[in-house]
């Protein structure tokens, strides 16, 4: 049984003018021990469907409909305190915005103590040591002295890995990692990515790693799903969406990575933008902008289906 | 419009110290002195006029710091800010030239006021520089600073909560532009946008530069995006410049031992599965850095000079770097 399930879920705002759909019938799995990449364009629905996973909607979002499982149990309907028991101890987060994770009026060391300490008993010398050492594993030089530092002492990326620090520190089951190496540099990069794949060989933890560094996603990921406008386009072995991606977004996505080999004039870029929630094509979502699109695909909207080794919501393997 | 200044903006010989000490009554009772994390050590670069200088180097090694003295957000501990020749204090009491420079922070959503909305967080610059003042004036420079950024005017009701993390960083961008500045520091401008964004984004960047002669200092992790964007380039290490000159010769024949090893740990596409070797070698503490070059203890070329003496500046053809090694012609 895989340890988490997400099966269509939809999540909805609700606005003065009616409701608006964010995420639209999204299903996947993750194994345990598995890293689950999640790409795809700025606006398309990751972030949600992290924040939905551990139940951090804020309001007007709120689930519409699907159901999600953690090994096996539904937790998207829990009350929220055994929610918020869940949250931390079996799902770690990391979030996007590092500075909203952080309290800015506590040291970072009271933070990661306070954090241990709900979840499992430790005396405080060992918490504190504990904590030491796990800002010296995510890369904080001079732990020991800076432990008792405010986050606005740290620099952008050293904040993002003092959050990292306090999403594993309590050793949850699946880590939901939302850019988590996005304002680090390459070499500090490296060492995180490796820490949370020791973890996931080590420790059989879970992670559903959110990034649009295909870098990133190509040593890391054993599957990767694409996003866009709120549905899953593609979803499959990281290999195969690197290489041989089926959708004509993935495609798109691929070709716009600047390159280090050779500098070229103008980057590729997918023409046009994401549509905007409350105007949203009919048939396939992509339409407006696929190079491929044909009759078929104003009229019909695609669900995932097998495509090659992957599977895509794309007509064109209909 | 004519450009009588070679340099849009200089350092010279900058640092900048933070007081890291403990609260005083702390310190008293245990005897201990003040400490200072040294996040700037005698930085100096020119930034020639309507081009790109770019900074890159490891989390924590001050690009950042830089960036605010650059727009004098903080006052250097040591050296100068010039802006076009002038000292930056100066240039920044005098509201037309303030309005020239400007700044893309690296965390976007701590610098947009969560009360707002966006078509005021955009509007603000242009009503506070009186670049234009009819409400229907404002309203469409924002509509096309929107457009620019992929975004359009029905987003300005809305406001920063209800955007994702890379909409939000495209409402930054949006709001630096407003103010038409000519200097413009980029921290970090795209790391939160996904690959079609970011080269939507960074084509605007070099378009504007093209068509407005725009200067940029450009901080970003990316070196892919580097690559793309910067004329000169400046390598960090520990609050040190170890490396700067034109970008492509750096790239091509990195000279200086940390500027290889950071070319070297970039991940690409063909790594499939693959993992880097990390960095080795223990990251030194910026309060008390390694006596002499400040790289040794994560160096191969490290001799006993490396250890005691800190490297000056040689010119290696038109790149400047800081290294007993290449100094010796040991390094190959
Ligand atoms: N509170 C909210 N009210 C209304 N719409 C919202 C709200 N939060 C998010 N959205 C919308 O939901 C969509 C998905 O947002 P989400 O944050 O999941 O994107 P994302 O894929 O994480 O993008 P990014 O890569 O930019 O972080 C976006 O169009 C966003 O504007
Ligand atoms: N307000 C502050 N008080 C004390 N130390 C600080 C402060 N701001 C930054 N520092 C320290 O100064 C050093 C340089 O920080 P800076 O923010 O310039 O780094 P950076 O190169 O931008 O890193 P990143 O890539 O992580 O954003 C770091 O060691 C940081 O911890
Ligand atoms: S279904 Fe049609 S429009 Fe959509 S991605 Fe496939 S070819 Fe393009
Ligand atoms: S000066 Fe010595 S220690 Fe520093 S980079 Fe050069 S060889 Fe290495
Ligand atoms: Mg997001
Ligand atoms: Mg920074």
């Amino acid at each position: 049984m895989p340890l988490l399930e997400v099966d269509n879920l939809t999540v909805e705002f609700a606005t003065r003018r009616g409701s608006l759909r964010a995420l639209d019938r999204v299903s996947f799995s993750i194994e345990k021990g598995e890293i689950l990449g999640v790409v795809g364009e700025s606006g398309a629905g990751k972030s949600l469907t992290g924040a939905a996973i551990v139940g951090l909607l804020e309001s007007p979002g709120r689930i519409a409909s699907g159901q999600i499982r953690l090994d096996g149990g539904r937790i998207d309907n829990l009350p929220p305190e055994p929610l918020r028991r869940i949250r931390g101890r079996r799902i770690g987060t990391i979030f996007q915005d590092p500075l909203t994770t952080l309290n800015p009026l506590y040291t970072i060391g009271r933070q990661l103590i306070e954090t241990m300490q709900t979840h499992a008993r430790m005396s405080d010398s060992d918490a504190r040591r504990k904590a030491v050492g796990w800002l010296e594993r995510v890369g904080i030089p001079a732990a020991a002295q800076r432990i008792d530092a405010y986050p606005h002492e740290f620099s952008g990326g050293q904040r993002q890995r003092v959050v990292i620090a306090l999403a594993l520190c309590a050793e949850p089951a699946l880590v939901i990692a939302d850019e988590p190496t996005t304002a680090l540099d390459v070499s500090v990069q490296a060492q995180i990515i490796t820490l949370l794949k020791d973890l996931t060989r080590d420790h059989g933890t879970s992670v559903m790693l959110v990034t649009h560094d295909m870098g990133v996603i190509a040593e890391t990921a054993d599957r990767v799903a694409v996003m866009y406008a709120g549905r899953i386009a593609e979803i499959g072995p990281v290999a195969e969406i690197i290489r041989n991606p089926a959708h004509p977004y993935t495609d798109g996505l691929m070709a716009s990575i600047p390159s280090l080999e050779h500098r070229v004039d103008r980057l590729r870029q997918i023409d046009g933008a994401v549509p905007r929630l409350d105007a949203m094509p009919d048939g396939c979502r992509f339409h407006p902008r696929c190079p491929s699109a044909f009759a078929r695909c104003t009229a019909q909207q695609p669900e995932l289906m097998a495509a090659g080794a992957t599977r895509a919501a794309c007509w064109l393997h209909a | 419009m004519s450009q009588p200044h070679r340099h849009t903006m200089e350092a010279v010989a900058v640092s900048h110290r933070f007081d890291v000490s403990r609260p005083w009554l702390q310190r008293l009772f245990n005897g201990e002195p003040k400490r200072f994390l040294r996040a700037v050590d005698d930085v100096s670069f020119a930034i020639p006029t309507g081009t790109t200088f770019a900074l890159v180097g490891e989390s924590g090694c001050g690009k950042s710091t830089i960036a605010r003295l650059a727009v004098g957000l903080y006052e250097p501990s040591d050296g100068d800010i010039l802006f076009e020749d002038q000292p930056l204090s100066s240039a920044r009491a005098q509201p037309a030239l303030r309005r020239r420079m400007n700044m893309i922070f690296q965390d976007p959503y701590a610098s947009l006021n969560p009360r707002w909305r966006v078509s005021d967080i955009v509007a603000e610059p242009i009503r506070a520089f009186r670049l234009a003042t009819r409400p229907n004036e404002v309203q469409a420079r924002v509509g096309s600073l929107l457009a620019q950024v992929g975004l359009t005017l029905r987003d300005g009701e809305k406001y920063p909560h209800e955007f994702s993390g890379g909409q939000r960083q495209r409402i930054s961008i949006a709001r630096a532009l407003a103010s038409e500045p000519d200097f413009l520091v980029c921290d970090e401008p795209t790391s939160a946008l996904d690959v079609s964004v970011q080269a939507q984004i960074l084509n605007l960047m070099r378009d504007l530069q093209q068509r407005l002669g725009l200067t940029y200092l450009f901080i970003s992790h990316n070196l892919a995006v580097v690559r793309h964007m910067a004329d000169r380039l400046g390598v960090m290490y520990l609050g040190r410049i170890v490396e700067q000159g034109p970008a492509e010769t750096i790239f091509r024949t990195p000279r200086h031992p940390y500027t290889r090893l950071l070319l070297d740990a970039i991940p690409d596409l063909e790594q499939i599965g693959r993992s880097r070797t990390p960095v080795g070698g223990e990251i030194p503490s910026p309060i008390a850095p390694p006596p002499g070059c400040a790289f040794h203890p994560r160096c191969k070329l490290a001799n006993d000079r490396c250890r005691t003496e800190k490297p000056a500046h040689i010119a290696v053809g038109d790149v400047q770097v800081a290294c007993h090694a290449v100094a010796e012609g040991r390094d190959s």
